[in-house]
C-alpha cells in the first residue's frame, strides 16, 4: 500500500535487505522441518517466492516440491508459464484441482461461480494427505488489514485454522518453527515486502512472469465495477457488452472474480509507474472475493485458507 | 544513511496510538483510495463526521468491535528519504510481550503519552523495556495537545520528566526526543504545526525520516550462525559443500581466520558465495554461503566466529528473561533454548531475583517468573554454545526459551545481567 517510485539507490539497499531475510526464512525451515512445500499458481507474488527459494539453495536444486490449489477457472497463460518453469528448474509439482473435490461431492459449486472461497478444503486435504508440516506462501503484510498481524511463521492447528491468540511472539530473526504432530506451519518469507518492493525487485532481478500481468488485447465485459473476461468460469450475461480492450491485471487468482485493469504497460518499467500513480490497493482494484465483507480474509484465515 | 527504518511504537490504552498510525500512514499517502473510502463509510455508520483513521489500522473484526488492539501489527510505509517497517504494539494486555516482540527488531520507539495525564507508571515500564532490548532511539510523542491548549509549560514538564527517567535508564539526552503532538489534528506529525509555536524541533515523521540510527555492527567481530550445508551432488558441483547462513555480525572477507564453534576447529574462509556470484567482502545481515579452505565437519547449528575474537564457549548461561507466557517459570524447569541455528535442552538452575521494570527494586530468589514478569536466571545447556552478552552483540546474545511439551515460546532471552 505503499506509493511505488522506481528504485532509488536507497531503495535497492532496501531490497538486499528483504531479499537477504527472505533467504534466511527458507534455510531456516529447510533445517528445522521435515516436509515443506511451496504454494506456487504461477502469479507474481508465489513466482517471486520460488525465484527466491532458487537463490536460497543455490547452486542445490530448491529441496521443497511445489502445490498449486487449481480452481479450474485458469488463464491459459498462467498454466502454460506454471509448467514452463516447473519443469525448466526440474521440481516436483502437486496439483489439487478443486474440480475433483466438487466431482466427488466433497465440494459443492457454489451460486456466484466463485471458486477462490472454495481453494480451503483442497488445501487442508493435500497437506494431511502429503504430511507437509511447512507450507510457504507469498503473503504478505501490506495487502490487507487481517494480514498485517500475521506472522513470519504462523502456526496452524491440525485444521489448518490461524487463531489469533495462540500465535507466538516472534523476536529478533529467531523463529520458532516448533509444532506438533498434525499442526502446521505456515511461512511468509515476503512479509515485510511491498507492492513496490516486489516490482521493483522484479525489475532488478528480471524475473519472468506470466504475460497476462502486461497490456495486451482482450475481449472483456463490465460486471460490479470489475473488467471480467469470458472463460471456462462463464461469459457475459445479457445486457453485458463485450469490448476489445488493451488491458493488464494486477493479481492473477479465479479467472471468474479477478478483473483487469485498462493498461499500457507493456514493460517491467511501465507497470511501476502506472501503479505509483493508481488510487486503488492491487485487491481492492481487481478481486471481487476479497470485497465480499468488512472481515472477509480474517473469516478465510480462521477456517484455514492464507 | 540507512534506507530503512524499523520502528516500534507504544502507548497505554486510549493514548491514540492507533490514530497516530493512522495519520502517519494517511500523511505520507500510504492510504489508497478504496482504503478511505472503507474507513470513510464505516466512520459515517458510527456517526462520525470526519474519518476515524484509526479504523485504518485496528485488524481483526473482535478489535474493531471493541475498539481496541490485540495484537502486534506491521505497517509499512515510504516517504523519498526512507521506507519504515512499523511494529505496532498495543498497550493493555501483555505489554511486555508485545513490547519485547516489537522492540527486538526496532532502531526506533515512538512512546506516547496522554498531555492531558503525562508520564504514568505504564511509561516507565515500556521505556525500561525498549532500554533492556537495547532500542537506540527513544521518541516521546506528547499527545492531544490540543486538548491542553497546545501548552507548552504542559508540554515541557512531561518531556523534562521522561527524560530524567530515559537517563536514568541509560539513555543519552541526543537519543531522547519529545514531540508535542495531536494525531486527532495532524500537528507535529507529517509538518510543524503554527499551532505550537514555541516547539523548534522537527516534526514527528521529519525525525523519523533523518535520525541517525545506529551502523549494523560491522565493526565488531565476525559472527556467523551455520543454518544449512549446501551440498548439491550434482554432475556440476560434485564435491560443492558450502555453508549457508546469515551474517549476525561482523564483516567476512576470503582470507579470513575462523574457527567453528563450539568444537574449535580453525580454518579459513575460501570463498563468500551467492548465487549473483562471489563477494569480496560481506557485513552483517547479509545471506551468503561461505566455503573453507578445510574439510571439516560442520552442521547446522554450529557458529562459524573470528578466529582472533571468539564467543566464550559454555553450557551455562546466565541472562535476562522477559517471561512472554501464562505458564510460569519455576526452579528447576526443563526447557529448550534456541540460539541462533541451534536448540538444545536446558534446566533452569536458579531464578536470582525478579526485577521491577522501573529498575527501581528487585527482589531476591523468586519463587517463579510470570507473564510480564522480567527477572536474571541461570540456564544449565546440554550441549555447548559460543555466546556473547546482548550488549556487545544482539544477535548472538540473544534466545529464545521454548516449551519442550508444545513447542511454544516462553521467553525472550538476552544473556548477561542487563539491569545489574
Amino acid at each position: 500500500m505503499t506509493t511505488l517510485e522506481p528504485a532509488t539507490d536507497a531503495a535497492q539497499d532496501n531490497l538486499a535487505a528483504l531479499e537477504s531475510e527472505a533467504i534466511h526464512i527458507f534455510r531456516e525451515v529447510a533445517g528445522e522441518f521435515d516436509r515443506p512445500v511451496i504454494l506456487f499458481s504461477g502469479g507474481k507474488d508465489s513466482t517471486l517466492l520460488l525465484h527466491l527459494a532458487i537463490k536460497a539453495f543455490w547452486p542445490a536444486p530448491v529441496p521443497f516440491p511445489l502445490l498449486h490449489v487449481d480452481t479450474g477457472h485458469n488463464f491459459d497463460e498462467v498454466i502454460e508459464f506454471r509448467d514452463r518453469v516447473v519443469e525448466r528448474h526440474g521440481l516436483r509439482l502437486v496439483v489439487a484441482k478443486v474440480q475433483d473435490w466438487i466431482d466427488d461431492g466433497r465440494l459443492e459449486e457454489r451460486a456466484d461461480g466463485m471458486r477462490n472461497p472454495l481453494q480451503t478444503t483442497p488445501l487442508l486435504d493435500t497437506i494431511a494427505e502429503n504430511k507437509f508440516d511447512a507450507v510457504f506462501g507469498g503473503g504478505r503484510r501490506d495487502e490487507e488489514r487481517a494480514r498485517a498481524k500475521e506472522r513470519i511463521f504462523s502456526l496452524r492447528n491440525a485444521f489448518g485454522q490461524w487463531e489469533p491468540r495462540r500465535q507466538r511472539p516472534e523476536l529478533w530473526n529467531l523463529y520458532n518453527g516448533r509444532h506438533r504432530p498434525g499442526e502446521q506451519v505456515r511461512v511468509f518469507p515476503l512479509s515485510n515486502w511491498t507492492e513496490a518492493d516486489v516490482w521493483n525487485y522484479i525489475a532488478r532481478e528480471k524475473v519472468e512472469l506470466p504475460s497476462i500481468y502486461y497490456a495486451h488485447q482482450r475481449e472483456v465485459y463490465l460486471r460490479d465495477g470489475m473488467l471480467l473476461a469470458e472463460g471456462p468460469w462463464g461469459g457475459p450475461r445479457p445486457g453485458e457488452e463485450v469490448r476489445e480492450l488493451t488491458v493488464r491485471y494486477r493479481t492473477v487468482g479465479d479467472g471468474s472474480c479477478t478483473g483487469a485493469i485498462e493498461s499500457t504497460a507493456t514493460t517491467v518499467e511501465d507497470v511501476i509507474a502506472e501503479v505509483s500513480a493508481s488510487r486503488l490497493t492491487e485487491r481492492g482494484a481487481t478481486r471481487a472475493d476479497d470485497r465480499m465483507s468488512e472481515a472477509a480474509m480474517e473469516d478465510r484465515k480462521r477456517e484455514g485458507y492464507f | 544513511m540507512s534506507s530503512l527504518l524499523r520502528l516500534a511504537t507504544a502507548g497505554s490504552v486510549d493514548d491514540g496510538k492507533s490514530t497516530l498510525v493512522g495519520r502517519l500512514l494517511y500523511d505520507t499517502k500510504s492510504v489508497l483510495a478504496d482504503q478511505l473510502d472503507a474507513v470513510t463509510r464505516a466512520s459515517v455508520d458510527k456517526g462520525l463526521s470526519t474519518p476515524d483513521l484509526s479504523l485504518l489500522v485496528d485488524g481483526l473484526r473482535s478489535e474493531r468491535e471493541q475498539g481496541i488492539t490485540i495484537d502486534v501489527a506491521y505497517r509499512y510505509f515510504a516517504t523519498p528519504k526512507r521506507s519504515f517497517v512499523l511494529a505496532d504494539t498495543p498497550g493493555h494486555v501483555q505489554y511486555t510481550r508485545n513490547t519485547v516482540t516489537g522492540a527486538s527488531t526496532a532502531q526506533l520507539a515512538v512512546l506516547l503519552v496522554d498531555a492531558r495525564k503525562g508520564v504514568i507508571e505504564q511509561t516507565r515500564r515500556h521505556a525500561a523495556v525498549l532500554a533492556l532490548l537495547g532500542v537506540p532511539q527513544l521518541v516521546l510523542a506528547v499527545n492531544k495537545i490540543d486538548l491542553v491548549g497546545y501548552d507548552e509549560a504542559t508540554f515541557t514538564v512531561i518531556a523534562e520528566e521522561f527524560a530524567a527517567h530515559a537517563l536514568s535508564l541509560g539513555y543519552e539526552r541526543g537519543s531522547v526526543l519529545a514531540i508535542p503532538v495531536s494525531a486527532l489534528e495532524g500537528d507535529n506529525v507529517a509538518s510543524r504545526s503554527e499551532r505550537t509555536p514555541w516547539y523548534t524541533g522537527p516534526s514527528l515523521l521529519e525525525h523519523l525520516e533523518d535520525v541517525p540510527v545506529a551502523p549494523d555492527p560491522h565493526d565488531s567481530a565476525l559472527r556467523f550462525p551455520v543454518q544449512y550445508v549446501i551440498r548439491p551432488r550434482t554432475p556440476e558441483y560434485p564435491d560443492y559443500r558450502g555453508y549457508a547462513g546469515q551474517i549476525a555480525a561482523g564483516t567476512v572477507r576470503p582470507g579470513d581466520e575462523i574457527v567453528v564453534l563450539p568444537q574449535g576447529i580453525r580454518s579459513r574462509v575460501e570463498r563468500i558465495d551467492t548465487a549473483d556470484g562471489p563477494l569480496a567482502e560481506a557485513g552483517a545481515g547479509t545471506s551468503v554461503t561461505l566455503l573453507l579452505a578445510d574439510d571439516i565437519d560442520i552442521s547446522r547449528g554450529d557458529l562459524i566466529a573470528a578466529a582472533d575474537a571468539p564467543p566464550r564457549v559454555t553450557d551455562e548461561i546466565t541472562g535476562t528473561l522477559c517471561w512472554l507466557s501464562s505458564k510460569p517459570l519455576k526452579p528447576g524447569a526443563r526447557v529448550l533454548v534456541k540460539h541462533g541455528a541451534r536448540t538444545v535442552q536446558a534446566l533452569a538452575d536458579e531464578l536470582h531475583a525478579r526485577f521491577d521494570e522501573q529498575k527501581l527494586s528487585s527482589v531476591d530468589s523468586p519463587a517463579s517468573l510470570e507473564l510480564n514478569d522480567i527477572g536474571l536466571v541461570t540456564l544449565r545447556l546440554a550441549e555447548e554454545l559460543g555466546v556473547d552478552d546482548y550488549g556487545v552483540s544482539p544477535r548472538t546474545g540473544a534466545f529464545l526459551v521454548i516449551d519442550p511439551k508444545d513447542g511454544d515460546t516462553l521467553a525472550a532471552g538476552l544473556v548477561g545481567e542487563r539491569f545489574s
